[in-house]
């Protein structure tokens, strides 16, 4: 009992982190890539490091936080440039490829020893050397608060400023996300996700809207990878595939093409990964799957049902079934 | 049928003798020319390998009137829809290094401007809209959606002022007003907030004509707009495009029913195998060889479906046909 209740806080913990925020900031930009306009982009992670490197570069060259947060933006939008300029004009598929490997590509620069000074190589940067920036502006005070199972720090790393900031963010881009999809500039998009030809008959500029849906997915891509690293540090290999992985996973199970999936999506997507794992750790003996393996176990149980959610439930959890973003059959 | 949807054999309205009137002086010969051509195409080519899909020379379309565009399946007409629609682009356009000889360079004007060029989404913001022979309705979208989407001048189509709605508000308040009123005229208003996927065949085609208006084209262009209608739903869709064309809009469309184009058409172009064969009023280019030979074959004044044709002298005369042909046989054999 005493242990489901600590999987049941580490559950709630995890929903209000800031990780999590981060996730769901991702999942906002890819859902308008991939649930609205219908651009399978496999980079989203390689945006998050674009950002997260902008930004944590800048101040440590010494900028301001507000200069520092507009050179990870506009690094975006200019990666999202080069990425489109080749690519839009042809199928789906090319986006596809090339944004994957472009992603490996940024991943494997970051990690680079030839820019050890400025990226810190494999080893990253550590939070304390762009964290403080953000942290000095803080108005929460000192101390701590506790409010059930939640006991953090008011300002310290991982505190309650970092969570309300992240999560402040969160809301924002989903009413930006509600305010641009309820226009006729979302209508196009939905129109292109179904049949480009059929838009261009109508006279719009199906390359324009499809260049401005990447790079406006990809700058909200570059605010989550700030906001991924600002509680933790920045390291190349943590935003890789597989976090382009999760963040497809979080997308369709909360619905594609939704305001609110991409963020329930994200809470969900880990608190199944440590209910399973919790149920594991407690009902499994050791002898059979020690923790290490109930960890393993739960990545497992998560590629199955994102398997199933693509399967039974395409719309996701919030979807419209009759708005599929993308057709089964 | 209703009274405000002109019959196909009702008595002409005054437009459309007008229209009659405006090429009847026009001799009817491949590539001639027109008194006041809104579409001016010349040497486009289209080649896929090999194979000459489309080769005209020349041909002019009539501003104001119903055009034809009539031939056998494979005879160019969608490529070459696509061709002056910027969908696909001429194998005999010019080009920087190693194109074709000036003279013979694929040109063609719309309106007055120079169309040789342009892709696909500048065209139909010039005014020439066309639909598709496999309709291309959005289904995900209802109708209302779909039928907005064809408006032009949104302001909330740019991405800045999408996110604040009052900015955008009016003109949305406008063309849904616009939107509506198609609709009702394409008997399509209850359908409204359907999904366009859940409406008939035929209810597609009248959406897609009925979005492409709503960008107040000044020519439309329609491909195959009765494959797959229902007959009565034919009629009314013969009535809207004659309306249109009384509404001053030009109309070019691909079509295989010839009783329907004889009806309707003020003009009719016939292509074959890739080539303009013959082009003349409805009336007389059907009587013309080349067009009997490519295309309607020997019986194509008679209804094979109509009952009351066959009186008893048909039918003794066609007894008598196949008994002559079952006695050339028996000579053949023996």
């Amino acid at each position: 009992m005493d242990q489901l209740l600590q999987t049941l806080y580490a559950i709630l913990n995890s929903a209000i982190s800031p990780q999590t925020a981060a996730l769901a900031i991702a999942a906002i930009g890819l859902n308008i890539h991939f649930g609205y306009t219908g651009l399978l982009n496999f980079g989203q992670a390689g945006f998050m490091l674009i950002g997260a490197y902008g930004f944590a570069i800048s101040i440590i060259a010494g900028l301001p936080i507000i200069l520092a947060i507009i050179i990870a933006l506009v690094a975006a939008l200019i990666f999202a440039l080069i990425l489109g300029i080749p690519t839009l004009k042809l199928r789906g598929d090319y986006l596809a490829i090339v944004t994957l490997s472009a992603a490996e590509i940024v991943r494997m620069v970051g990690r680079s020893s030839l820019l050890t000074n400025l990226t810190g190589g494999s080893n990253g940067i550590t939070g304390n050397e762009y964290r403080s920036p953000f942290t000095d502006l803080s108005f929460f005070g000192n101390g701590s608060l506790d409010i059930g199972p939640f006991k953090y720090d008011l300002t310290g790393s991982n505190g309650w400023w970092f969570i309300a900031t992240a999560w402040f963010v969160v809301g924002l881009l989903c009413l930006f996300a509600w305010a641009i999809m309820r226009s006729p500039w979302g209508r196009v998009l939905r129109g292109i996700r179904e049949d480009e030809d059929a838009v261009r008959s109508l006279g719009k500029n199906v390359y324009s809207y499809k260049m401005q849906a990447l790079i406006l997915g990809g700058v909200i891509g570059a605010i989550a990878g700030i906001v991924y690293i600002l509680p933790a540090s920045l390291q190349a290999d943590s935003m890789g595939r597989s976090m382009t992985y999760f963040i497809f996973t979080a997308l369709l199970l909360g619905g594609a093409a939704t305001v609110f999936g991409p963020v329930l999506g994200a809470i969900v997507f880990f608190a199944i990964r440590l209910f399973v794992q919790g149920i594991a750790n407690q009902f499994i003996p050791s002898a059979i799957m020690n923790g290490q393996q109930t960890e393993q176990f739960a990545w497992i149980v998560i590629g199955v049902m994102l398997m199933l959610v693509v399967i039974f439930r395409p719309q996701g959890i919030l979807g419209n079934k009759k708005e599929l973003s993308f057709d089964v059959k | 049928m209703s009274s405000d949807v002109p019959t196909t054999t009702s008595t002409m309205t005054a437009a459309g003798a007008a229209a009659k009137q405006s090429v009847s002086g026009v001799e009817a010969v491949p590539g001639v020319s027109k008194p006041d051509p809104i579409l001016t195409v010349d040497n486009v080519t289209r080649r896929f390998g090999g194979m000459t899909a489309v080769d005209v020379k020349h041909l002019e379309v009539q501003r104001g009137i119903i055009t034809a565009l009539i031939g056998p399946n494979g005879a160019g007409k969608t490529t070459f829809f696509n061709l002056i629609t910027g969908f696909d682009k001429p194998s005999s356009a010019p080009k920087l290094i190693g194109g074709p000889k000036a003279g013979e360079a694929a040109k063609s004007t719309f309106n007055g401007r120079d169309v040789g060029n342009t892709g696909a989404t500048k065209v139909a913001k010039m005014g020439m809209v066309r639909t598709f022979q496999l309709t291309k309705a959005l289904s995900k979208l209802t109708v209302i959606e779909n039928m907005r989407l064809g408006a032009k001048d949104q302001p909330g189509e740019n991405l800045f002022v999408s996110v604040i709605k009052p900015l955008w508000a009016k003109r949305e308040a406008e063309i849904t007003e616009k939107a509506e009123e198609l609709l009702s005229r394409f008997k399509l208003l209850d359908k409204k907030d359907d999904m366009a996927g859940s409406l008939s065949g035929g209810q597609k085609k009248l959406l897609e004509m009925a979005r492409a208006l709503m960008s107040d084209p000044v020519m439309i262009m329609l491909d195959e707009p009765m494959a797959g209608v229902n007959p009565a739903l034919t009629q009314s869709l013969l009535g809207h495009i004659q309306a249109l064309r009384d509404e001053g809009m030009t109309v070019l469309f691909v079509e295989h029913d010839m009783h329907m184009v004889r009806h309707i058409s003020d003009w009719v172009v016939v292509m074959a195998e890739g080539k303009v064969v013959a082009e003349g009023p409805s009336g007389t280019v059907m009587d013309d060889p080349a067009v009997i030979d490519a295309y309607l074959g020997a019986h194509h004044n008679t209804d094979l479906g109509d009952d009351s044709l066959l009186t008893d002298e048909v039918a003794e005369e066609l007894a008598a046909e196949v008994q002559n042909e079952e006695l050339t046989e028996g000579e053949i054999k023996a």
